[in-house]
């Protein structure tokens, strides 16, 4: 059975299943009863200072699609409302009931370096295991100059990460923001403050919809609404893609982190582990299904490891960083068609519509023997997987040409009237 | 109203469970919305089912419902009557991918009864164009053709033989498949056109001739049916046992009282069409001790559909194949290889068209096989006077059938008298 342990910038879990800072690590008695269903670690939600925030009723948005309820979430609550004291001692009894877990306490208090430097000396006193810098709440904190409206600003980021590293003996964890343009510049000013590790996604600032009635957005509190914090399944591409421009980022390679967004599965998980990162974060799922989802998360994905011949999570994390690239790093002579396997089309002809509605009309449609028959005109496909994706029964495949052309890249393409010299 | 007593209810309720908006959004998204789908094409009125089924999703079920009403004014009716096992939901591809088809009866049920709930009238007579045409015959061909002809801007006059409107949907479709007076409720629904007037015991043939009626109408449309019922033609047919299934099965829709309806301990049907198996499995419900379907031929000829002759099992009817009857007696059937005892024995054995009715006319009309034949705008060899329906022979004998035909006759009636090209329902 493969080996789940999973250590990231020196803290230690049975594995890397971590609940994010978010209402399931509020308090004690949840944390608890994940610990209990079997979860490596926790990110307490965020603490500030008293007095405590005050959070509104009407809290969470969902997306559903086609009857799938929670594909997309959001929230507009705040960090916890309760006194610092009480999450303080939760927080001590937890660690000392559970040694063998990860407990990370993520904080956000102004930006000055007295509140930073108070506040870590009382979550030292905890034996925590680390702290995580909130810098990516979208909503209601960041209009009093925290949350985002840190982590927007790379000069403040390194600027409190450093305070942060001066002032405790703890892992630094930073939690970057996607609310931005281009998180490598976020990431490697965390590096440059002396982050030990970095987390995300944070929420993406969102409406998840509007309320057609009240013609107010949701959530709805008292005929208004505000922008919130928007995570579930629908973010994971986004998270994806920001972990993997951190994970091969010149500077910022090597810079462990955290992975966050959409994790519903051990599927999920492997693939931000396989760009890279070393324990992973779960919020909605676990908000959506309860705890329990831990048993098929570390069975999944430790069956999934046995069947590859993985032994640890060093074994395959970051086995796909090397294979993102650049656009222009593709070679555009690859080529690859669609083939319908006919004994499994039930013709129901959306690769057809698609095609010839929205594509390259290399879908034919006949009909033979009274029966529909739908065929790829081989000549005219480009490759671009839609029918494919399409299919309700998955019966097209898509099937690598053999050209004999050599590797072409953009960068050296006769139409790239900047492409560099190619020496025959 | 049929009127039923509590015990009765319960056995004769509605065999489907109706779906909630819970149900109804789960099987809506089932539907992969498929391209040229093989279920519009599998449907005789061309119901664009994709469609309303993914309006139902989307929450607008007022558009689900004009879709299926614009297509087939007894959507309702048929959402309850249509063999859809050999129809839509044969077709829909997921009965080939997985053996389990969206339920597109239920989905259609479910969004024609909502609409019906919110009492919207939809569709209003077009401006009165001064042509007056008859039908006569108001079941689902005389009425889909009278509601067609009256969004077109004709006035129209229909003549009933029977007390009440509706046809089979009132007096010959199984009562659990339309409970709580569908049919007259329905009806309400589709005169709520507008110019549209009904004259009910008005019977062709003895209150009024055809000859008169094209004299008076600019058009005559015959939804007449097959009112004739075919004969077994062996000895003892004739006597007080043996009973028309179609005529029974009418009585039992309009009685008032179920527990009057006299059953006996032990029942033969003779047919092996939907119609025996419904008087069947209405003479079980009732209470038969015994009842057993009898065919002359193998099962695999049978026209009633594999879902109604396993509904016809699993209430408890025994069917028995490759029985040719040869004598009825006072005991009950012989058949060549078997004798069953019987107190009631049905006759199911189909229906043909009565010529008589028409007249002088039966004459000139030409027909074949007992039925009426029409040209593709449904026009019989009789000018100005179309047919559709059961009568025609073309198709199968279904509700579904027989409202298209009716509406493709009302197109066909506008074409004749205005020239012009097929008109679009206004809504």
């Amino acid at each position: 059975m493969a080996n789940l342990t999973c250590e990231i910038a020196g803290v230690k879990s049975p594995n890397p299943f971590w609940l994010a800072s978010a209402p399931p690590t509020d308090k004690k008695f949840n944390v608890e009863r994940a610990f209990k269903a079997g979860w490596g670690g926790v990110v307490w939600k965020t603490l500030g200072e008293d007095p405590p925030v005050v959070n509104v009723s009407s809290r969470y948005g969902g997306v559903d699609y086609n009857g799938m309820k929670v594909m997309g979430f959001n929230n507009i609550e705040l960090i916890t409302d309760r006194p610092l004291e009480i999450n303080l001692r939760e927080i001590k009894e937890i660690k000392k009931e559970w040694p063998d877990r990860a407990v990370i306490v993520s904080l956000m208090v102004p930006c000055n370096e007295e509140s930073w430097k108070k506040i870590l000396k009382k979550v030292e006193d905890t034996n925590a295991d680390g702290v995580e810098l909130n810098f990516g709440c979208p909503h209601g904190m960041s209009e009093r100059g925290m949350g985002s409206a840190v982590g927007q600003v790379p000069e403040y980021i390194e600027m409190v990460t450093r305070w942060c590293k001066a002032h405790t003996r703890m892992p630094v964890f930073v939690k970057l923001t996607p609310n931005i343009t281009d998180v490598r510049i976020p990431a490697r000013a965390a590096l440059k403050g002396g982050a030990d590790a970095v987390s995300l996604i944070n929420t993406i600032n969102s409406i998840v919809s509007v309320d057609l009635d009240v013609m107010a957005p949701r959530p709805v509190v008292g005929g208004k609404g505000t922008h919130g914090g928007y995570c579930g399944p629908a973010v994971k591409p986004i998270a994806l893609n920001m972990v993997a421009e951190i994970a091969r980022d010149k500077d910022t390679k090597g810079l462990p982190i955290s992975g966050i967004g959409g994790i519903s599965d051990w599927r999920d998980a492997a693939e931000f582990m396989s760009l890279g990162c070393r324990s992973v974060q779960v919020c909605t799922a676990a908000m959506h299904f309860g705890f329990k989802i831990i048993e098929d998360m570390t069975d999944g994905l430790s069956n999934w490891m046995d069947a590859k011949n993985y032994r640890s999570l060093n074994d395959f994390r970051g086995l796909a960083i090397p294979n993102v690239k650049n656009w222009n790093e593709l070679d555009l002579n690859f080529k690859t068609i669609a083939h319908i396997e006919q004994k499994d089309c039930i013709q129901c002809g959306l690769c057809y519509v698609a095609c010839e509605d929205t594509s390259h009309q290399s879908v034919s449609k006949k009909t033979v023997n009274s029966q529909k028959k739908y065929e790829i005109i081989d000549e005219e496909c480009v490759g671009c997987n839609l029918c494919a994706l399409v299919c309700p029964v998955e019966c097209i495949t898509m099937v690598t040409q053999e050209t004999g052309k050599p590797f072409l890249p953009w960068t050296e393409h006769p139409n790239n009237p900047l492409r560099k010299s190619v020496s025959v | 109203m049929n009127a039923m007593d509590s015990d009765y209810e319960k056995v004769f309720c509605s065999i489907a469970d109706d779906f909630d908006v819970k149900k109804a959004m789960r099987e809506a998204n089932r539907c992969y919305y498929c391209y040229d789908a093989p279920c519009i094409t599998a449907c005789p009125t061309g119901i664009d089912i994709p469609s309303f089924i993914r309006k139902i999703s989307n929450g607008n079920n007022r558009g689900a419902a004009l879709d299926i009403l614009s297509a087939n004014i007894m959507g309702g009716t048929c959402a309850r009557a249509c063999p859809v096992e050999t129809l839509c939901e044969a077709a829909c591809v997921r009965e080939k991918s997985e053996k389990e088809p969206v339920t597109i009866g239920q989905l259609q049920k479910y969004a024609v009864d909502e609409f019906l709930k919110t009492d919207e009238k939809p569709f209003r007579q077009a401006k009165p164009n001064g042509l007056k045409v008859a039908v006569i015959g108001a079941g689902p061909a005389g009425l889909s053709c009278a509601h067609q002809l009256s969004l077109l801007g004709y006035d129209v006059s229909v003549f009933e033989a029977q007390e009440k409107p509706g046809g089979l949907n009132e007096y010959g479709l199984a009562p659990y498949k339309l409970t709580n007076n569908f049919a007259q409720k329905e009806i309400e629904f589709i005169l709520s056109v507008g110019g549209i007037k009904i004259e009910n015991n008005k019977k062709l043939g003895r209150d009024f001739t055809l000859t008169e009626l094209k004299a008076k109408y600019s058009a005559v449309f015959l939804g007449i049916g097959l009112t004739n019922v075919n004969s077994l033609g062996i000895p003892g047919e004739d006597l007080p046992s043996v009973i028309d299934a179609v005529t029974f099965i009418a009585k039992i829709r309009q009685t008032k009282d179920l527990q009057k309806i006299p059953v006996t301990q032990n029942i033969v049907v003779i047919g092996g069409g939907n119609t025996a198996v419904d008087i069947a499995i209405e003479m079980k419900k009732l209470g038969a001790d015994n009842v057993t379907i009898v065919y002359r031929r193998g099962l695999e000829n049978m026209s009633a559909t594999h879902h109604e002759i396993e509904l016809a099992k699993k209430n408890g009817v025994l069917i028995k194949t490759n029985g040719v009857p040869k004598k009825i007696t006072k005991d009950g059937v012989e058949f060549e290889t078997f004798t069953l005892r019987a107190e009631q024995i049905f006759k199911a054995i189909g229906q043909k068209l009565n010529l008589e009715v028409l007249g002088s006319e039966a004459q000139l009309i030409e027909n074949k096989q007992g039925k009426v034949l029409v040209n593709s705008d449904f026009e019989t060899s009789l000018k100005n006077v179309f047919a559709g329906g059961d009568c025609t022979g073309i198709g199968e004998d279904l509700t579904v059938t027989a409202v298209q035909q009716g509406k493709l006759a009302a197109l066909g009636i506008h074409k004749k008298l205005k020239g012009d090209k097929r008109g679009q329902p206004n809504l």
